[in-house]
């Protein structure tokens, strides 16, 4: 073997090993000071450099679904409601208009009593209530039915619309409430409506669970009610059926009612008593559609009642445009009722006295926290639909460090055993075996942290089957010198005929598997890509640690050794 | 030198009924296993017993300063209105236990909208675990001695919907199939298609086996679990294309040798190799199972059971379906020699691979 390309080697691994070491161990971003070369230093900077999972680390790992059917139903019902209005407002002869919703089609059916007014009631109803070809409304008709039917593809977009939009709701909410280093981003496949947020070192995700998952979708309402002065106090009712009833119109709900739950909140007193005690649910009905919806919100603040109370209000105002509709308004309904509708649930109701403009208040008992929150919600904006916990994840801190200590003892025992065999079996050429797989472990962890990938349990265990391919090679290449010996080949030539044979088999075996990585890395998520990205790493480095590495440590045992070597310990 | 194995001379094909006849009664054994407890339930037990990820459910990690008896806190937590909630100690932590609670169904919140049961469960174990005392302040202390009033705290949660955790099962199974089709175009295309399939037949066995034996033990299978079986799938494939390497090289070094005998020799010349990783890679996994704590144990199980059965198939699966395959293939070759009508297949297989002789594959005598 040539001296100079002993040499050429030999620099090439010193500083692949050197910039591995110092990526793992040392300190980035700064200049290393002596402290880096303390243990406790060194230990502080790989804690520092190496991403861990929240499963090792601790945290909270929550995956959200966007309830994307609400979010089509809600739209349709809405069109219905906005096409009849319309079109009985302009004159033409409607009988009423339903949204159907089953089966994940979203149609809009309208009965009219004239069919040759069909093309008019298009146009028009296409202008008034977004029910056109451009949002992805098809139209068709059929004697006295008319019928709108979203596409599917219009489906698609509006849900991906519909899921960006959720998180960047969500994404406001979690920073208004301080989580640190909270990752959003979302999650599954191109239909899922998933959304996944992780908090590291979170280990009570209950408040931002609720604060996340409340839609928030605030409206002011007319409600259903006998003028004030006749009776004290707006017409409630104590069951679904018994309000229905009142409307008489033969048991179902017209098109321009609804009939929603009336809570008056009693978190206050429900805190000392039985929480699981609800209070009684009354309703009421209101009109459809609402004065004006949360969009039209312009601040929400959480206050005391009065000075000095313990039970808060959320006082609101409103936009321009939005304050001068609600004007207009109240100035044409005083003495009527007015209520603050929360998530399909009236909160309260107010008397109109006089005409009011940009100013409102949500009243109710609520403690200082829910004000908050509450107050928070409404200013981030309503969720375009409910979202629902799908996942769970929290990891509480030492919980983590317990996985991490017993991953590390158990690798650090079997690399132990690993290493005490390789020298008692193969001897001097253990070391070689030794070197590779120490070196391989650096630079596998150099890899990880230059890719700014992320070490979880799934990726220890890429490790692990990557110690396993490491000690193989050196095991391949060790059996195939001993056999090449004992054919009777001169120990230089063994030991080139055993490296060229064995390279063979492991760029096969390591291909393969890189392969299937692939494939994991394209059809997984999650912790089996996180498996994948540490196998395939690994790999990579094996062919350089086990077979350069090692290769070159045997070339310069041979050189030292001089012309005629009788003799290799392996 | 020191050494295992010297200059043996097994002939394993020779055994190939008895080993394929082990294989397929392990084989029917876990299937059979599988599918009994999946009609007929044992003592309520399911083919698989899922973990949350499959299943959906919560699980959640309490500890506690004065531990109650598992039974007394099945008790509390049947009265906070959860049936059938398992009581797990944790083998190596004194005061942890594992609290597994299968999936809430569906709750009605108070605006009528249903939400998925995923929070309901830890809100009512909560409840129960309260009538023990009051739980660490999360917000204030890190752990549980920390706080002096509190007597538990719960240290992890997990807990995954319906929909989830039929996604996460749909995703496991499509992984596995992807990466051994993955191993089968890349071995087909580095030797030859027979090769391919008898490798990833081989490790679909083993997979197979593994999953058996679960069923048998009722291990619970998570997403861990997956990440050891497909760490299996490498570990096994990797056994199967060192022999496969070995037997192309000797192909070319004794072309007069039938691949009956090449594929011993290269066995018996790989021997040695095959049993050291293997027993390294049993020995690190062993560290695992001791020391690898309640998290990495269905994980460190399945690879342990695995990495056994997995250098069992390369010598006793693998190979002698590959010769097997080799043969059929070799002996349809020979028929079509004589069928002018199959004359444009013979050639059409034999132009894609000219190095490669198919003629006196197997002996006459052994062929089955």
């Amino acid at each position: 073997m040539k001296k100079r390309n002993l040499l050429q080697r030999s620099i090439i691994i010193g500083i692949v090993t050197l910039i591995g070491l110092y990526v793992v161990i040392g300190p980035h971003g700064r200049r290393p000071h002596a402290r880096d070369f303390t243990l406790t230093g060194i230990k502080e900077n790989l804690a520092q450099n190496i991403h861990l999972g929240l499963d090792l680390r601790g945290g909270s790992h929550l995956v959200m679904r966007v309830k994307i059917e609400s979010f089509f139903k809600k739209l349709t019902e809405e069109n219905a409601i906005a096409a009849q209005n319309a079109a009985k407002e302009a004159g033409l002869p409607v009988k009423e208009a339903r949204a159907e919703t089953t089966g994940g089609n979203y149609l809009v059916v309208m009965e009219v009593t004239d069919p040759s007014k069909a093309h008019e009631i298009r146009e028009l109803v296409a202008k008034k209530a977004d029910l056109n070809d451009q949002i992805g409304w098809t139209f068709s008709a059929s004697g006295n039915t008319l019928t709108w039917t979203l596409t599917g593809a219009a489906q698609r977009t509006l849900a991906e619309s519909a899921t960006d939009q959720a998180m960047k709701i969500i994404d406001t909410r979690i920073n208004a409430v301080g989580v640190a280093e909270p990752t959003l981003a979302r999650h599954g496949g191109q239909n899922s409506h998933e959304i996944l947020l992780q908090m590291p070192g979170m280990q009570d995700p209950e408040r931002v669970k609720q604060l996340l998952g409340s839609a928030s979708h605030l409206e002011l309402v007319h409600v259903i009610s006998p003028p004030a002065g006749q009776v004290s106090s707006p017409q409630t009712y104590s069951s679904e059926a018994e309000a229905i009833a009142s409307l008489n119109s033969g048991g179902k709900v017209p098109t321009n009612r609804r009939v929603v739950p009336y809570i008056e909140r009693s978190e206050l007193a429900g805190q000392q008593a039985n929480p699981n005690v609800q209070p009684p649910k009354k309703w009421v009905v209101i009109e459809s559609p609402s004065i004006i919806d949360g969009a039209q919100l312009r601040s929400a603040t959480a206050n005391q009642s009065r000075a000095g109370a313990d039970d808060y209000e959320i006082d609101f105002s409103l936009k321009q445009v939005g304050a001068q509709k609600f004007g207009e308004w109240t100035g044409a309904n005083i003495n009527e009722y007015m209520g603050v509708l929360l998530d399909d649930q009236v909160k309260s109701i107010a008397f109109i006295k006089g005409q009011i403009f940009d100013q409102g208040n949500i009243t109710g008992r609520f403690s200082k926290q829910s004000a908050d929150d509450l107050a928070l919600t409404l200013r981030s904006g309503a969720l375009p639909a409910p979202i629902e916990y799908q996942e769970e994840r929290t990891v509480g801190p030492s919980l983590g460090q317990d996985s991490i200590r017993s991953g590390v003892r158990a690798s650090l025992l079997g690399l132990t055993l690993v290493v005490l065999f390789m020298l008692i079996y193969y001897r001097g050429s253990g070391i070689n075996a030794v070197v590779a797989l120490l070196l391989n472990m650096v630079l596998m962890l150099a890899g990880l942290i230059i890719f700014g990938a992320t070490l979880t349990l799934p990726g220890i265990a890429g490790i692990i089957l990557t110690i396993g391919m490491a000690v193989d090679s050196n095991v391949l290449i060790f059996e195939r010198i001993r056999e090449e010996i004992r054919s009777g080949k001169t120990i230089p030539s063994a030991v080139e005929q055993g490296f060229g044979h064995a390279f063979v088999t492991i760029i096969d075996t390591h291909v393969t598997t890189i392969v299937s990585s692939l494939f994991l890395y394209a059809f997984g998520a999650g912790p089996i890509r996180g498996f994948a990205v540490t196998l395939v790493l690994g790999l990579l480095v094996n062919l350089f640690s086990a077979v350069y590495v090692s290769r070159t440590i045997f070339i310069w045992l041979l050189s030292r050794k001089g012309r005629r070597v009788e003799s290799l310990s392996i | 030198m020191f050494q295992i194995f010297h200059d043996i001379n097994i002939d394993w094909l020779g055994k190939r009924r008895f080993f394929i006849g082990i294989s397929i009664v392990l084989m029917l054994a876990g299937m059979g296993t599988a599918f009994y407890r999946h009609k007929f339930h044992p003592n309520g037990t399911e083919a698989f017993n899922l973990g949350v990820d499959f299943k959906g459910g919560t699980v959640i990690t309490v500890r506690f300063k004065n531990p109650p008896p598992a039974d007394a806190l099945r008790a509390a937590i049947n009265r906070a209105g959860i049936k059938d909630a398992v009581i797990q100690p944790v083998l190596d932590k004194k005061g942890e236990f594992l609290v597994k609670v299968a999936h809430q169904g569906f709750e009605e919140s108070a605006n009528g909208e249903t939400q998925a049961g995923v929070d309901a469960a830890r809100a009512k174990i909560k409840q129960a675990l309260d009538t023990y005392g009051a739980e660490a302040d999360p917000n204030v202390y890190k752990t549980l001695e920390d706080d002096p009033k509190a007597a538990y705290k719960i240290e992890g949660t997990e807990a995954v919907g319906q929909v989830a955790s039929k996604q996460l099962r749909n995703q496991a199974i499509a992984v596995t199939i992807a990466a051994l089709i993955g191993m089968l175009l890349f071995i087909a295309f580095r030797f030859e298609w027979t090769y391919g399939a008898a490798a990833v037949i081989a490790v679909f066995h083993t997979v197979l086996v593994t999953l058996g034996l679960f069923s048998i033990f009722q291990i619970e299978i998570n997403l861990t679990v997956i990440a050891a079986l497909l760490t299996l799938v490498g570990f096994d494939v990797n056994d199967s294309i060192v022999i496969f390497d070995r037997i192309r090289e000797n192909r070319k070094l004794y072309r007069r040798m039938n691949l009956y005998d090449v594929t011993n020799l290269s066995i018996n010349q790989t021997l040695s190799r095959t049993v050291i990783t293997s027993g390294l890679v049993f020995l690190s996994v062993v560290a695992m199972v001791l020391l690898g704590g309640e998290t990495l144990r269905p994980f460190s199980l399945a690879l342990l059971m695995g990495i056994i059965f997995g250098t069992y198939d390369t010598i006793a699966v693998a190979g002698p379906i590959m010769v097997w395959w080799e043969k059929r293939i070799a002996a349809a070759n020979k028929v079509s020699v004589m069928n002018p009508r199959d004359a444009g297949l013979k050639s059409a297989r034999g132009a894609g691979r000219g190095d490669r002789t198919r003629e006196g594959v197997g002996k006459p005598s052994q062929a089955a």
